[in-house]
C-alpha cells in the first residue's frame, strides 16, 4: 500500500451534522492513530467508569503517544502507569470490570500479551461462563509487521486466542473502524482484544464527521471493494494490500475482485463471507499471521461446510511464513504476504 | 468467640460430609480439604466487614462461611448441581458472589491477587473505604502472577491484605526443597510491604493480626502481608495419600490442631462450657444433615446448558454442531447438488 492511502470521506446519511456544526467544517481528516486516541478521549469524557492502565501511558504518553495529554486531562486514577507486569495489568482490569468499571488495558506491543495469557484465557475469558460474572474489558495494543521491528515487536497474535471461548477479537483496517470498533469494544460487556496495526497508525487517513458518535458493531464484516469474480477475505493491514492487488487485476485483467474486510475475528461474520463466496464461486484468504493454525484454516473449514457446492475452485491462502517475524528488511519482506503473492494467487484462482 | 468456634467446626464438618459424599461417588471431581488450616481462614476473614471482598485459595473454605456462604452451596459445587453457584460449570470454590464479596479463584495459582487488585482499585476510585483480602500458599507465591500482583498492589498502594499460608507443601513437593527462603515473611520485603508472622493454628492470633492489617488498609495504609505458619494435614486432594510426609511430622502437628486448641482456650478462659461446645457441634451436624439430604435430591444441569453463558448476548453463544442436528450418514442428507441449490450439508 502507498504511504497515503486515503478512503473517501464517509458522509452521514443526512445533513444534520453539517447544520449542527454551523459554518465550521463538520469533517476532519485524521489518522488511524488519531482515531484510536479520539475514541479513548470521547469514551472517557462521556463515561467516568472508563479508565486506562498500562506501561508508560501516563507521564510518558504512551510508546506511540496515543495517550499523550491524557494524564493531564483525566488524572492518575484514570490513566494508571503500572510496573512492567502484563499479568497484573490484565488481572487488575478484570477485577475492575467485575466491579462495573470499564478498563482499557494497553499492551505496549501486542507481542507482550504473552505474559498475560493466563489472565486472559483462564480468568477473563472463562469468568462469565464459570461464575455468571462478566469481565467487560478491552486489551488493546499495536500488532503487525512492516515496521522492521523484529520477532518481538511485530507479531499478530489472534490465532493464539482463536480457540478460547469467551473472548472477542477485532482488527480494524480503516480509520473509521479504528474508532468505531474501539468505542464498541469499550461498551461491550465481554472481554475484547483490540488489535491495532502499527503499520497503519500514520499511513491511513480518513475524513470523519466531527462530533458524531461512531460505533461499529463487533461481529460484522464490511465489503471494502465490491466485485464478482473472486472473494478475498482479509483483515488488518492486508485489506490495503489486497485492495491494491484487486485494483491491479482490474486494470490488467479486467476482473473485479471483491475484498471483504472482516474487522471482527470473533465473532466471525461467516454470513458475509459465505454470501460473497456464493456470488463469486472463488475464495482467497489473506492474512498477515502465520499460516499453520491461522484464521484462514477456520474460514476455509466454515466455507467448505456452508458453501462447498458453490465453489468453482479450491480455496487458497496467502499468509505469512510459518517462522518468527525476521528483522532484516529483506527477510521481513520475504516473510510478509506481498501484493505480488496476492496477485499471483488471485490469477491462479481466476484461471482455474 | 462462639461464632469463631462455630465457623471452625462448620468448616471441618462440611469437609467430613464431603469426604463421605466423595466415597459414595457423589463428588464429581477432586476433593480439597483444609484440615489443620481452618484457623487461618476463619480468623483472618473474621476481621473483614460487610462490603469488603475476599478471594480464597483452595484451603480457605472457612473464610467463605465467615463471609456468609451457605454450606449447602459448597456441597452443590462439589456434586456439580444445577443450583450450585457455578451452575455446574466449575467446581470447588471457584464462584464469584458479589453479594458476599467473594471473588472465585482459578486453578492457575497466584492469579486471584492480580484480579483482586482491580477490585481494590475500583474501591479506591469510588472513594469507598472497602478492603480486599486474599490467600495463597507459599507454593503459589512462586508464580509470576503472584509476584506481579504483589508488585502492582504495592506500587498503587491498594487496600489489600495477603495471607500467605505456609503449610509446608506445594502438592507433593516440600516447599523448602524448591525455594531458598527460610523465613517466608522475607517475601514481603521484596515488595516493600509490612509483614507479620503468626501462628496460623491459633485463630485468635490470626484474627488479631488480620484486624490490624485490615484496619491499616481501610485507613489508607496500603497493602500488607500476614504469614500464617500452619500445616496441611492431608494430601493435596483426596486421591493423594501423602506418602511423602516424613514420619512423626503429622503427629507433631496434630498436637497443634487449631480446633482442639481453641476449645481448650475457650474452656480455660471460661468463655464457653463443655455443654456449650457440644451444642455448637450438634447444631452444625443437624444443619449439615439437612444440607446433605437436600443436595442429594437435586439434579445436575441439563446438557443444553453447556452452550449457554459464554457471552452476555445469547445470540453469540455457540450453536449446536450440525453433526448433532443432522443425520450423520451422507445418504440421509438432503443433498441435491449445487444446481439444485437445495439444503446442503451445512
Amino acid at each position: 500500500m502507498s504511504e497515503t492511502s486515503t478512503q473517501e470521506g464517509v458522509r452521514p446519511a443526512r445533513g444534520d451534522t453539517a447544520r449542527a456544526a454551523g459554518a465550521e467544517t463538520p469533517f476532519r481528516e485524521m489518522t488511524y492513530l488519531e482515531a484510536i486516541r479520539e475514541a479513548l478521549v470521547e469514551e472517557m469524557r462521556a463515561d467516568d467508569r472508563v479508565f486506562l492502565l498500562g506501561e508508560d501511558i501516563g507521564v510518558y504518553g504512551g510508546a506511540f503517544k496515543i495517550t499523550e495529554g491524557f494524564l493531564e486531562e483525566f488524572g492518575p486514577d484514570r490513566v494508571i502507569d503500572t510496573p512492567i507486569s502484563e499479568a497484573a495489568i490484565v488481572g487488575a482490569a478484570i477485577g475492575a470490570a467485575h466491579m462495573g468499571l470499564r478498563p482499557v488495558a494497553e499492551m505496549q506491543f501486542i507481542d507482550f500479551i504473552a505474559p498475560a495469557f493466563d489472565m486472559i484465557v483462564n480468568f477473563a475469558a472463562k469468568s462469565r461462563y464459570r461464575t455468571g460474572i462478566g469481565a467487560g474489558l478491552v486489551i488493546r495494543g499495536p500488532c503487525g509487521g512492516g515496521a522492521r521491528s523484529g520477532p518481538f515487536h511485530s507479531q499478530n497474535v489472534e490465532s493464539y486466542f482463536a480457540n478460547v471461548a469467551g473472548l472477542k477479537m477485532v482488527a480494524p483496517a480503516t480509520v473509521r473502524d479504528a474508532k468505531g470498533l474501539l468505542v464498541a469494544a469499550i461498551r461491550d460487556p465481554d472481554p475484547v482484544l483490540y488489535f491495532e496495526h502499527k503499520f497503519l497508525y500514520r499511513r491511513v487517513k480518513e475524513t470523519l464527521p466531527v462530533g458524531e458518535e461512531i460505533v461499529v458493531p463487533i461481529g460484522r464484516a464490511r465489503v471494502h471493494r465490491p466485485g464478482d469474480a473472486l472473494s478475498i477475505v482479509t483483515y488488518g493491514a492486508m485489506v490495503w494490500k489486497s485492495a491494491e492487488a484487486a485494483d491491479r487485476i482490474a486494470r490488467e485483467d479486467g476482473a473485479q475482485i471483491e475484498v471483504i474486510d472482516l474487522r471482527s475475528l470473533r465473532p466471525l461474520d461467516v454470513e458475509t463471507i459465505v454470501g460473497s463466496v456464493k456470488r463469486t464461486g472463488r475464495l482467497l484468504i489473506v492474512h498477515e499471521a502465520p499460516r499453520f493454525g491461522g484464521f484462514a484454516g477456520e474460514i476455509t473449514a466454515q466455507v467448505c461446510e456452508e458453501a462447498f457446492e458453490w465453489l468453482e475452485a479450491p480455496i487458497r491462502r496467502v499468509t505469512a511464513l510459518d517462522t518468527p517475524v525476521p528483522y532484516a528488511p529483506s527477510l521481513e519482506d520475504a516473510y510478509l504476504p506481498q501484493e505480488e503473492d496476492i496477485v499471483a494467487a488471485a490469477r491462479w484462482l481466476l484461471a482455474y | 468467640m462462639h461464632a469463631l468456634y462455630r465457623f471452625l467446626v462448620l468448616t471441618r464438618t462440611v469437609e467430613e460430609r464431603l469426604e463421605t459424599l466423595f466415597k459414595q461417588g457423589h463428588v464429581v471431581g477432586g476433593l480439597y480439604r483444609s484440615l489443620g488450616q481452618e484457623a487461618t481462614a476463619v480468623g483472618s476473614a473474621f476481621a473483614l466487614e460487610p462490603g469488603d471482598w475476599l478471594a480464597p485459595s483452595i484451603r480457605d473454605a472457612g473464610a467463605l462461611y465467615v463471609r456468609g456462604l451457605a454450606p449447602l452451596d459448597m456441597l452443590r459445587q462439589y456434586t456439580a448441581r444445577a443450583a450450585s453457584p457455578c451452575a455446574g460449570k466449575d467446581n470447588v470454590n471457584h464462584f464469584t458472589l458479589p453479594e458476599l464479596g467473594l471473588l472465585g479463584p482459578v486453578s492457575p495459582l497466584g492469579t486471584q491477587l492480580c484480579v483482586l487488585n482491580g477490585v481494590a482499585l475500583a474501591f479506591r476510585q469510588r472513594g469507598e473505604a472497602r478492603v480486599c483480602m486474599t490467600y495463597q500458599g507459599e507454593g503459589a507465591s512462586r508464580t509470576g502472577a503472584s509476584h506481579e500482583g504483589f508488585a502492582l498492589a504495592a506500587a498503587l498502594d491498594l487496600p489489600i491484605v495477603v495471607v500467605l499460608e505456609h503449610n509446608r507443601w506445594a502438592f507433593g513437593t516440600r516447599s523448602d526443597r524448591v525455594a531458598a527462603v527460610e523465613d517466608w515473611s522475607d517475601t514481603a520485603l521484596a515488595y516493600g510491604l509490612p509483614v507479620r508472622s503468626v501462628d496460623g493454628n491459633d485463630v485468635l492470633e490470626v484474627y488479631e493480626a488480620a484486624r490490624e492489617a485490615v484496619d491499616r488498609a481501610r485507613a489508607g495504609g496500603g497493602p500488607s502481608v500476614i504469614v500464617a505458619e500452619t500445616y496441611r494435614m492431608l494430601g493435596h486432594a483426596q486421591h493423594d495419600a501423602q506418602r511423602y510426609v516424613p514420619p512423626g511430622e503429622l503427629a507433631a502437628w496434630r498436637e497443634r490442631d487449631p480446633i482442639a486448641r481453641f476449645e481448650r482456650t475457650l474452656l480455660d478462659e471460661g468463655w464457653i462450657s463443655e455443654a456449650g461446645l457440644a451444642g455448637v457441634r450438634e447444631d452444625v451436624e443437624a444443619e449439615l444433615a439437612d444440607a446433605v439430604d437436600r443436595v442429594l435430591s437435586e439434579s445436575h444441569p441439563a446438557p443444553d446448558e453447556a452452550r449457554t453463558g459464554v457471552y452476555a448476548d445469547p445470540s453469540e453463544n455457540p450453536g449446536i454442531p450440525w453433526t448433532r442436528t443432522r443425520p450423520v450418514g451422507y445418504r440421509d442428507m438432503a443433498f441435491a447438488g449445487r444446481d439444485g441449490r437445495a439444503e446442503g450439508g451445512g
